[in-house]
């Protein structure tokens, strides 16, 4: 008998767990959102987290497009090669840059770069009582710490994934005129031919909403984490997992959603 | 329990009545009441896990009570409206243990978070970051701490040095009420009884009332001249300061000597 119910119970406490865990972080987030139109706002602490988020993850998320851009060009080669359609090579890089490895490349490099230090930084600030510090200071920590980390994170990513769209195309034509012997006016005229306003601004969109879940884990982690340096690491862990989750699933639901039609 | 001979007459600054707080199954206070008469120094002594520090956090909010009233100045922090709790506890300065300064700061930019965060609470102009950081230089020599260590990052400076500036920061909104939270753990017997003497010296400098959680006896009777002390979540004795080491109570006595045997037994994770 129990050996029937036991896993069904398991699996039961798992998905209540995960409601429970969800509806938390629903709650942290509208909680966060409600200070941004309650004054006052914490200008100083939004900008440096802008420059945290945006200006310093900028090489990591260049190098990475550009690679990407170049190793789809290179792939895109020696499979197309098979029906003799290598001309749409260009096509295939800017539409696969703009609308899927840009946002979800840079989220995904912004998440392990961004998401798991804003866990670290907030959850020792809570295990050595600074948020309760900030509290008796007569500040409240999730208009100080949280919101202007939000509203960074979802304004810095769309211009991250902007520079990786162009660095990712850069890749695919350097690659192909440097090594696949394209020419490079026509790989640019293949290249606008198929660039659709569409196509960037839905990854631009997309990065937002990346970019605010990067943020919002981080935070939230950070923001609930406990029992010293290995709570705080375990947040960190969590933050980056969960938004890279978070990230690949809301992914699909915005691809759906937008070029399922 | 002895008390005091004699009823208070006026109301008190803070009144505690059955305060309850559990986490679990563990009840960890179990329906305190106590007293704090305006300008008086409190101490609250106890065992680790007897509940002090959670006294101390349901009084500033930082953790919400099962059931009991908490009033300051007569008005019960718990049912007033969010606005109003803030305003009360506003009047509240407060020492943490480890003096969690925050260290994305420099020393001078604690302080006067400090000074622009009390100032812009009282709807009066909120001194510029220039004007903080010059009060937050006074406030630094209060404690005895050079000005120039402003421009020192927390990390830089010693326990002693961390609890001064914790309590440069405490004082900076010139508060009417001073939490001390174990002020002189980790410090040396000297460095300790300098702390005991910059806690005095701002308390009764603001004319504050004062509540101190603290293990440590001699800086018990220094901070303190009322006292208290808190075993499994009950107030079991309230006194004078100076009566911590002859009280009368086995369980006290035992404490405040340090004895091994007597009434208060340790109590062993199951």
């Amino acid at each position: 008998m129990n050996a029937v119910l036991d896993p069904i119970a398991a699996l039961g406490r798992a998905a209540l767990g995960l409601i429970k865990q969800a509806g938390a972080l629903a709650l942290f987030a509208l909680e966060a959102l409600s200070h941004l139109v309650r004054p006052p706002f914490y200008w100083r602490i939004f900008f440096s987290s802008l420059i945290e988020t945006g200006f310093f993850s900028l090489p990591v998320v260049a190098l990475t497009a550009l690679f990407s851009g170049a190793v789809i060009a290179l792939q895109s080669y020696v499979g197309f090669g098979q029906y003799h359609v290598q001309s749409a090579i260009a096509g295939i890089v800017v539409l696969a840059v703009t609308r899927e490895l840009g946002p979800v490349l840079a989220g995904l490099m912004v998440a392990g770069r961004v998401g798991a230090a804003m866990s670290a930084q907030i959850g020792t600030m809570r295990v050595t009582d600074q948020i309760d510090a900030l509290t008796t200071l007569s500040t409240d920590p999730m208009k100080y710490l949280v919101t202007p980390r939000l509203l960074a994170g979802t304004l810095a990513l769309p211009c991250l994934v902007l520079v990786a769209d162009i660095l990712g195309v850069m890749g695919g034509f350097t690659v192909s005129v440097a090594k696949l012997g394209f020419s490079p006016s026509t790989y640019i005229t293949a290249t606008l031919d198929s660039l659709k306003t569409m196509d960037v601004v839905v990854g631009l969109v997309k990065a937002a909403v990346f970019g605010f879940l990067i943020a919002l884990l981080g935070c939230y982690n950070g923001y609930n984490s406990r029992g010293g340096a290995e709570g705080v690491g375990s947040a960190t862990t969590a933050a980056v997992v969960g938004a890279s989750i978070l990230l690949l699933l809301f992914d699909y639901l915005l691809t759906d959603l937008f070029f399922s039609q | 329990m002895s008390t005091s001979p004699g009823t208070p007459l006026s109301t008190p600054k803070i009144r505690i009545r059955g305060l309850h707080k559990a986490f679990g199954s563990k009840i960890v206070l179990d329906g305190v009441d106590l007293d704090v008469e305006a300008g008086t120094s409190m101490v609250i002594i106890g065992g680790s896990g007897s509940g002090k520090s959670v006294l101390l956090r349901c009084i500033l909010g930082l953790i919400e009570p099962d059931a009991g009233t908490i009033e300051i100045d007569g008005e019960n922090l718990l049912t007033a409206p969010r606005s109003r709790q803030d305003a009360l506890r506003r009047q509240i300065g407060m020492l943490f243990q480890n003096g969690a300064l925050f260290d994305s700061m420099s020393v001078g930019e604690n302080v006067a978070f400090g000074v622009r965060a009390k100032h812009s609470d009282r709807n009066g102009a909120t001194p510029s970051r220039t004007q903080a950081l010059q009060i937050a230089g006074g406030l630094l020599e209060q404690v005895g701490l050079d000005p120039s260590v402003g421009e020192l990052s927390p990390s830089e400076l010693s326990g002693g040095m961390q609890k001064r500036v914790g309590l440069a920061r405490a004082i900076a909104g010139n508060p009417n009420i001073m939490f001390f939270d174990e002020p002189t753990t980790g410090l040396d017997p000297i460095m300790g009884a300098v702390i005991d003497g910059l806690i005095v010296d701002c308390v009764q400098k603001l004319g504050s009332t004062a509540i101190a959680i603290t293990h440590d006896m001699a800086s018990a009777q220094r901070i303190g001249n009322r006292a208290a002390m808190l075993y499994r979540g009950k107030l079991i004795w309230q006194g004078e300061a100076s009566d911590l080491m002859n009280s009368g109570n086995a369980m006290v006595d035992q404490f405040t000597h340090g004895r091994r045997e007597g009434p208060i037994t340790m109590e062993l994770r199951k």
